[in-house]
Formats: C-alpha cells, structure tokens, sequence
C-alpha cells in the first residue's frame, strides 16, 4: 500500500486541473478559429478582390496560426509537468502573444469593414 | 490624490508586461491550482473577447438591409469591446498573479458589470433598430 503513494500516478490532482486548462486552451483556440472565419468571410463579400485583400488574408492566417501554435506549446508545457505533480504555469510571454493575436484581429478587422 | 497612485499602479503592470520574468520577484510562488484557475479565467476573457469581434463581423455580414452607417458604428463598437475585453484579460492576469504572489486580496474590478451593461445596452439597440426596419 505504502508503495502507491510514491507512485507519480497517485499523487494526481483529483481537479484535474492541468487537464481543464489544457481544455480551456482548446475553446478558446475554437473560438479563435470561428473568429478568423468570420473575418475570412468578410473579404470573401467585396466583390472585387485587389492585392490589398489578399494581404489582409494572409496576415488574418497569420495571426490565426500564431495563436494556434502558442495554444499548441503551452499544452504541451501543461503536459510535461516541472516535478511530480507540479504542471509548469503560464508565463506572461504566452499571454501577451494570445493578446496580440487578438487584437491583430480587431486590426485587420476594422481595415475590412472601413 | 487617487489619480497619481493609479499611473503609477498602470506603469507597474506596464514593467510588468514587458518583462514577465520580474513576477518572480515578487512575494512567493502561489498553489500552482490557482495559477491555473487564474489562466483559465484569462483564457475565458479572451474567448468574452473573440466572442464580442465575431458578433462584430456578424453584424456586418448578415444584416445586409441595415443603413450603412449604423451597420459600420455597431460592427466597430463591437470590434472595440473585443479589443478591451482582450488588453482588460491580460491585464487582470498579472495583477491577479502578482496579488496571489504579495499574498493581498484579489483586484476588485467593475469591468464585468460594464462590459455587461454595453453588450446588453447594444442588444437593445440592435433589436430596436431591426424591428423598425431603418434601411438604406
């Protein structure tokens, strides 16, 4: 009996809390994939697409793909835990860059619709 | 003076932002279970915030029969409370980080019950302005 308590199994977290926030980072990669859909389509209305749309939706992709690949590290990070039990937290970089991407959204979404 | 303090509280989190590394000077490190919970209540602002510039684009795509002008100011409220709700969520996170670190009370914010106000504010608005059919 003594020797499950040692076993790196046992000591769990019975929340489940990295896989949670590995979900979290999911939904929200989700909802950044409807978002960059939507803003997608919005080109695909103007009915004659220049250079500058093209431009606009590659750097739309680019934004979309920057988030999907710091969503995709740090669950990555979450899954290599620093010690027995102990996931690794979130830096500040992670966050600025989810932020970034957003608001690179917003950017590129305000230049379609004006 | 409450003014000066909160410029320098907003120079803080500035330093803060651009050099992540110094959180960890602060005070000690948290339960790593509320440094989670505190991410995935990021992590739900931004979606609050993907939500507020997806609703944004839907507006202008899929009520084509509103005026122009008020179709292009409900499609930029919305991107622009994107835009906040996602600077306020990183915001929010190293504040909170750093309180849990300092071992003070967690930031009280009136963020949520605004934010609310103008989403339901411009539900109404756009109900109002659909019903009586202001087209071009």
């Amino acid at each position: 009996m003594a020797d499950t308590e040692e076993d790196p199994a046992a000591v769990r977290d019975p929340g489940l809390q990295p896989e949670r926030t590995r979900m979290a980072w999911r939904r929200t990669t989700l909802s950044c994939a409807v978002a960059v859909v939507l803003a997608w389509r919005q080109v695909l209305l103007i009915r004659e697409p220049s250079g500058t749309e093209v431009v606009l939706v590659a750097l739309l992709v680019l934004a979309g793909l920057t988030f999907l690949t710091a969503a995709h590290t740090r669950m990555r990070t979450l899954a290599t835990p620093a010690s027995a039990g102990r996931p690794r937290t979130m830096d500040a970089r992670t966050a600025l860059l989810a932020t970034a991407c957003t608001l690179v959204l917003v950017g590129l979404g305000a230049a379609i619709v004006l | 003076m409450i003014f000066p303090d909160r410029m320098r509280a907003l120079a803080a989190d500035l330093r803060l932002w651009f050099a992540p590394a110094r959180i960890r000077n602060e005070g000690s490190t948290p339960d790593y279970r509320f440094s989670l919970a505190n991410e995935r209540t990021f992590l739900a602002w931004l979606r609050t915030a993907f939500a507020l510039i997806g609703g944004g684009f839907a507006v202008d795509q899929f009520l084509p029969s509103l005026h122009q002008t008020v179709r292009t100011v409900f499609t930029v409220a919305l991107l622009a409370g994107g835009a906040l709700c996602a600077v306020r969520s990183v915001s929010h996170w190293v504040r909170c980080e750093r309180a849990m670190r300092r071992g003070e009370d967690l930031p009280a914010s009136r963020f949520p019950s605004l934010l609310g106000a103008g989403v339901g504010l411009l539900a109404v608005a756009i109900a109002v302005v659909v019903l009586l059919g202001w087209t071009r």
